[in-house]
């Protein structure tokens, strides 16, 4: 296929619109087809090749569906323990002032377990960038509840649906950090359509050229899709995650430049 | 000066790139210290005071898996939430350094000193197969030198080494005799001395990846291995001990860190009652003496193991001397010191009595 391809008259420079960063190692991605974490792993690597700070940037993984993330991003990486990746970037950030620090990390590991380092390194104003990945469920251990999961919504551990009297209510994190007075960049994106893609790509580029200027932290949430966890098709995820996850998780600016957005009345299903 | 002091001002001296921390009763003036010196405006070394003890292990596993010197400190409860991160930097071979100032427990427990977490520090309080190095300190000048060793042995091994003391020694104070300043490692001279940190990938090398994760079983076990050759090593090569009045000894106390300093004093009690009494003061409580507690049972008639908890290292006592003496414990806990005569007493009943 890529020999034939590439004897094709049309392979010339002036033709090629889009490749594959070399950032992306080439090996199977471990995620489910569908899945929103290949687009935002490919919309960093672009990131970082585009600024040209592959030798520059240290990122860190978590524990969640993106545990490997290592295997596929071609920069140095550190993997943390459940929760703790604010923890290592705060470290590395301080004794490395001059390199792009970025984690990323899932609902179950930034805002469940993690939630305590969270809230410090954006009170702290630590100087590094967090990719927030919000899927509403724990999609590795094979689909339980998380501190994300939409009222009513089922999860193996909510299996007739998330009660909020007795499991209280999801938690959104990110306009909860936006409070805090040591983040400058607080959005919240997504990836499920090209047009989403290219806003996403915009934000995870805003957030690193942050770092350069030390403005504390860049905090982007995606909202993304578990279609094997919410035993959907990824069009039918996709078009779930419309419906019913971006009127509680509303995407857009929170806070710019260290100013809050005024919000506009969203539309909330009831 | 304190032996909190002693530690926090040999950390710098030594070139420490970062402290991280978190405030308890015995050790807070470990920070303390560090924050009135500011040494980030002298040799640029980082102390920031952490929301928790898992934040502040979780960042030496940042800064120690970029090659930097990083170092904390805590007491007794605090050490315990810090296990799973240190199991976690055993298992990506990360250096950094701990100091356990040890107060009495189980649980909030007391302020006072300890030696109660013998066990937790030595065996592993984390989960699976790993050790650290220990060291046991018995004087403030100790608290000192031992930082400096503690990160040299750290980074010659690629693995947490912690200093494990007590309130009593964190507290006290005595002279203290400070070696010269060692300056910070540049940038350069980390990426050379530390080829394995992730510190940003260059074009000319492969990307690195710190995790203690190997989902194949088989590169586990091999990770495991490599682990368990490494701990052989230093089992043969890294064993500290002091032995004190043993020439004509035909008794011995055994005991590491403060209980050895109190032992120091019985033997003088007991030589003057006429009982010939000597004592082994393992430094190193990982790797444990083993070798030179086992051709010092050959030599005399028994060994009184003197510990302040409820008879932790007689465990490994035991088991080097394989029972071929009778030896037994002494030990108060709860945060009471034995004094002087109360040891040779249980010397004279347990031992030489009984």
């Amino acid at each position: 296929m890529e020999e034939q391809f590439a004897k094709l008259d049309i392979r010339k420079d002036e033709n090629i619109v889009y490749k594959r960063t070399d950032l992306l190692i080439d090996r199977p991605l471990s995620y489910c087809p569908g899945c929103g974490h290949g687009v935002v792993h490919r919309l960093l690597m672009e990131t970082i090749e585009e600024m040209g700070i592959q030798d520059k940037t240290i990122g860190i993984s978590p524990v969640g569906c993106s545990v490997l993330a290592y295997d596929f991003m071609n920069i140095d990486m550190l993997g943390a323990a459940h929760g703790r990746a604010p923890a290592l970037a705060t470290a590395i950030k301080r004794m490395w002032p001059d390199r792009f620090v970025f984690t990323y990390q899932g609902d179950g590991d930034l805002a469940a377990i993690g939630t305590a380092e969270t809230i410090h390194v954006c009170n702290r104003g630590e100087h590094f960038t967090m990719i927030f990945i919000n899927n509403g469920i724990y999609g590795m251990t094979g689909g339980q509840m998380a501190p994300t999961t939409l009222p009513n919504m089922r999860s193996s551990t909510c299996p007739y649906g998330r009660d909020t009297n007795i499991m209280g209510f999801p938690l959104k994190m990110t306009e909860l950090v936006a409070q805090l007075p040591g983040t400058y960049y607080v959005t919240r994106q997504a990836v499920h359509t090209p047009s989403s893609v290219r806003k996403a790509k915009k934000a995870i580029r805003k957030a690193f050229e942050n770092q350069k200027n030390n403005t504390g932290i860049s905090f982007i949430e995606v909202v993304s899709n578990c279609n094997s966890g919410w035993k959907m098709t990824p069009v039918q995820s996709n078009k779930w995650m419309e419906e019913h996850m971006f009127p509680f998780f509303p995407l857009g600016d929170i806070k710019v430049d260290g100013k809050m957005v005024e919000q506009k009345e969203t539309v909330t299903k009831e | 000066m304190k032996g909190n002091e002693a530690v926090a001002e040999a950390a710098i001296r030594a070139g420490c790139d970062g402290y991280f921390g978190y405030p308890i009763t015995p050790q807070s003036e470990i920070m303390e210290y560090l924050m009135t010196m500011k040494p980030y405006e002298t040799t640029g070394m980082v102390v920031l005071q952490a929301e928790s003890e898992v934040a502040s292990i979780n960042m030496l596993y940042g800064g120690g898996g970029t090659g930097k010197m990083v170092m904390t400190s805590s007491s007794s409860p605090g050490i315990s939430l810090m296990q799973e991160g240190l199991s976690y930097m055993a298992g990506a071979e990360l250096p950094a350094l701990l100091v356990n100032v040890v107060r009495g427990g189980p649980g909030l427990g007391t302020i006072q000193p300890s030696q109660g977490d013998y066990f937790q520090a030595v065996k592993g309080g984390g989960h699976g197969d790993y050790k650290i190095i220990v060291l046991a300190p018995a004087s403030v000048q100790e608290m000192a030198d031992f930082a400096k060793l503690g990160f040299e042995l750290a980074f010659k091994y690629r693995m947490p080494t912690m200093i494990l003391s007590d309130g009593a020694i964190g507290q006290m104070m005595e002279k203290v005799e400070l070696f010269d300043p060692i300056p910070r490692r540049t940038e350069a001279e980390v990426l050379t001395q530390c080829p394995w940190a992730a510190t940003g990938k260059p074009k000319n090398r492969d990307h690195i990846v710190i995790t203690s994760l190997d989902l194949d079983p088989a590169g586990q076990e091999r990770l495991n291995l490599r682990l368990q050759a490494k701990y052989r090593q230093i089992e043969k090569e890294e064993v500290r001990y002091e032995m004190i009045s043993c020439e004509d000894a035909e008794y011995i106390f055994v005991a590491f860190g403060l209980s050895a300093r109190i032992c120091q004093k019985s033997i003088n009690l007991a030589r003057s009652k006429g009982i010939k009494v000597g004592l082994f003061r393992p430094i190193t409580l990982y790797p444990f003496p083993v070798n030179q507690i086992a051709e010092l049972a050959k030599k005399v008639k028994g060994m009184l193991v003197v510990e302040m908890n409820a008879g932790q290292m007689i465990e490994d006592v035991r088991l080097a001397a394989d029972c071929s003496l009778k030896i037994e414990h002494y030990g108060r806990f709860g945060g009471i010191i034995p004094a002087p005569d109360e040891v040779v007493k249980a010397m004279e009943k347990q031992i030489i009595g009984g």
